[in-house]
């Protein structure tokens, strides 16, 4: 009942934009994506949580000079107990306390952020381009071009990261340049993996070669006719990538082969506080929560994009709309049987889509 | 054979003995060729200005294999293809790129011929864009022409495949291979994903089409009255081979091969009548692997009429102008090639009546009684 609600609207919205006969902007694959995740309420949070992320960690420094405590200032006074040991929150206007050497946390915490921000999103985005590249090639090309570098693609991918890593921080030194070519080196793998595939698929439409039959080069034809349609899993990707990336980065420092003290990062800031876990709570939970909030919300959100880029999910939201719609309706008329019966109807819709 | 004056006569297209083999591969690590697909082999014909050749044959006859070896999509394993009296087949991408703008096709499926991921003004602007003929404001004014010409609103250049219908969409495709004003272009099953009603629209675009910018068309269909609507000669495939070939009127009125008579049959008849009259040949077996082709006739396994030549000689494609002689059957002492009763060789494509076959059909003969024949022939023994 509700498709065919969907349907009728939409099928509506066409003839309209048909009959006005004016340039008629089609409605592009991005305006329906966005339209379904905009419904989507943990999507929606979960941008919302990236997006408040992000600011915070640019405006970090403004922060800073609220708090009136820069980042790398210890306060051994007001910062550190008679013993010594971390304040905690709310404490002589530490908002989240103190660290180890009286530093407050709470700009450490977002200073933190714009490291793992950074690193998670560049490395995402050289490791696109690189797997996107190579997949490409590998599957428009075949043959030799083909084997070599989907090999050489199973070897970076069959490679022991931490093991390079150790190498690597030993060989040239820590330094946040390494952090991200060791990133992104283990990361274009499993895109250009993806690439490659859908690229082998792509490849065999019709459209590709009539591209073929008007001339068109191969360059051209990677460019114009398979990029555009792979953006969307790459999208997808690219998103569940950025989490991995700031959990990566958050190994190495929290090994110590990462970002370097003074500077704070969530993995040493990590590493710092297991020392203090039984006197200082906080200095071990506030970056593990900011941590573990920044990947839940990339996460989500590119489970939400996966969902909204596939068409067969517009039943679900329309479901999900017609379920909100009832339910207004019912808390006036006071009908709750129907209610029931269409919730029941919309959890085992959602039980076929985990198992598709 | 004359091809250097190709370019004077009448002939746009000739088609020279053309093979296409497809490699089967097997083997997990090392791949190793354990046979070919004999997708298309030893077929010539010509296409002349102006006109329509349709080519009909079963899935998997090699119809579109043909047509893309034609349009240079695919190279050809031997054999030669002269557009206008130039050899493309040995032609490097570089030097077959101005000779793209001469062949264009149009495809099977309008739904996966057209990017989804574009729109509409970008696919019909391709060939512009790949020939750096025109650009910017230029471009959008001829696209906008095309899109008028085969009946779209060029208002709705903005929009993507997808806002399309079945029909719709053909006429993009046909809007994209006619950018470039080429002489010939190949339609590969151009109609056969449309309702009738549709079909009868995009047909009559290509018609006028043809009359107004001169075109000629190679014109791939299964479906036969479809292909009796649009075209001056008729190829019939099989198994990789042309079995018969004439002017429309010629082959539909006089099919001589047994093949195309059975195909002929097997078309529906609009008049419940006529179809309840006319004599359904019904082809027993599968048509053979294209892997392992029959030896002799690629017919014979199927063929009402076969004798036992037909398994050993492959018969030449040839015109049958007295068709008396093998009405009677074989002479006796029929054994070899010499003693099959010769025509003379012709070339699909062109005005005359030619068939590969030993034992063509006349006139008023029932292919339906020679299978009973030949059924109770092989029950007599026994």
């Amino acid at each position: 009942m509700s498709i065919s609600t969907e349907l009728e609207f939409d099928a509506h919205l066409a003839e309209e934009g048909q009959s006005s006969g004016g340039p008629v902007q089609g409605r592009t694959q991005w305006q329906l994506t966005w339209r379904r995740l905009r419904s989507d309420r943990v999507s929606m949070i979960a941008l919302a949580v990236i997006v408040i992320m992000v600011l915070l960690a640019i405006f970090a420094p403004a922060i800073a000079a609220l708090t009136h405590h820069p980042v790398n200032m210890a306060y051994p006074v007001n910062g550190e107990n008679e013993d010594g040991n971390p304040v905690p929150p709310g404490t002589n206007g530490f908002l989240l306390g103190t660290d180890s050497t009286g530093r407050d946390l709470l700009v450490r915490v977002l200073y933190g952020a714009r490291i793992s921000l950074f690193v998670g999103i560049v490395t995402t985005l050289i490791a696109t381009v690189l797997g996107v590249a190579v997949g490409l090639m590998a599957g428009y090309f075949g043959g030799i071009i083909d084997t070599v570098l989907a090999r050489f693609t199973d070897a970076v991918l069959a490679f022991p990261y931490i093991v390079l890593a150790l190498a690597l921080a030993a060989v040239f030194g820590p330094s946040l340049t390494i952090i991200v070519v060791m990133i992104t080196f283990f990361s274009w793998a499993g895109i250009a993996r993806i690439v490659r595939g859908q690229t082998l698929s792509i490849k065999e439409k019709e459209y590709i070669e009539a591209a073929r039959s008007l001339g068109a080069g191969p360059f051209r034809i990677m460019f114009f006719d398979i990029l555009p349609n792979l953006l969307a899993p790459v999208l997808v990707i690219g998103t569940l990538y950025i989490p991995n990336a700031v959990v990566f980065e958050a190994t190495l420092s929290y090994l110590g082969l990462g970002v370097q003290a003074p500077t704070p990062s969530w993995g040493n800031m990590l590493s710092d506080a297991q020392n203090f876990y039984q006197v200082a709570w906080w200095y071990l939970v506030i970056p593990a929560v900011a941590l573990l909030i920044t990947t839940l919300a990339f996460n989500l959100l590119g489970d939400g994009i996966r969902d909204a880029m596939d068409p067969r999910t517009e039943r679900l939201i329309a479901a999900r709309r017609m379920r909100r719609r009832l339910t207004r309706r019912n808390a006036r008329q006071g009908n709750k049987e129907a209610l029931s019966g269409l919730t029941a109807g919309g959890a085992a819709a959602a039980e076929t889509r985990k198992k598709g | 054979m004359a091809t250097a004056n190709d370019a004077d006569d009448n002939v746009l297209v000739r088609v020279e003995n053309v093979v296409k083999y497809f490699p089967v591969k097997a083997g997990g690590f090392i791949k190793h060729t354990v046979g070919q697909v004999h997708a298309v082999d030893d077929v010539s014909l010509v296409i002349e200005r102006g006109k329509t050749l349709g080519l009909v044959g079963e899935t998997g006859s090699g119809k579109s294999t043909l047509a893309r070896c034609v349009a240079g999509l695919i190279p050809v394993t031997s054999g030669k293809v002269y557009l206008n009296g130039t050899e493309i087949t040995k032609l490097s991408r570089s030097a077959m790129r101005p000779l793209r703008r001469e062949v264009q096709m149009i495809f099977q499926d309008p739904y996966s011929s057209l990017n989804p991921r574009r729109r509409v003004g970008a696919i019909i602007g391709d060939p512009f864009a790949i020939h750096k003929t025109a650009t910017g404001a230029e471009r959008k004014r001829m696209v906008q022409e095309l899109m008028e010409r085969v009946g779209l609103n060029p208002e709705h250049f903005n929009r993507f495949p997808a806002e399309f219908s079945g029909g719709q969409r053909q006429r993009i495709g046909v809007a994209r291979a006619l950018a470039l004003r080429p002489k010939l272009i190949i339609c590969d099953e151009p109609v056969s994903a449309l309702d009738v009603s549709i079909q009868a629209q995009v047909l009559n675009l290509l018609s006028d089409l043809q009359t107004e910018y001169g075109l000629s068309y190679l014109f791939i269909a299964h479906d036969l009255e479809v292909v009796r609507h649009v075209s001056d000669k008729v190829a019939v495939m099989y198994l990789g081979r042309i079995g018969e070939a004439a002017p429309a009127d010629s082959l539909y009125s006089q099919p001589r091969h047994p093949y195309t008579v059975a195909l002929l049959s097997a078309a529906p008849a609009a008049d419940p009548d006529a179809a309840a009259a006319r004599q359904r040949i019904i082809l027993t077996g599968d048509v053979p692997s294209p892997i392992d082709p029959p030896a002799g006739c690629r017919f014979h396994p199927r063929c009402p009429k076969a004798q036992e030549i037909c398994g050993q000689v492959e018969p030449p494609l040839v015109t049958h102008d007295d068709l008396e002689i093998s009405k009677a059957g074989p002479p006796a002492g029929w054994q070899s090639a010499d003693t099959v009763r010769p025509g003379e060789p012709g070339i699909a494509g062109g005005e005359t009546h030619v068939t590969a076959c030993h034992f063509p059909v006349v006139p008023g003969e029932t292919l339906a009684s020679a299978r009973t024949a030949a059924i109770a022939a092989e029950r007599e023994p026994a």
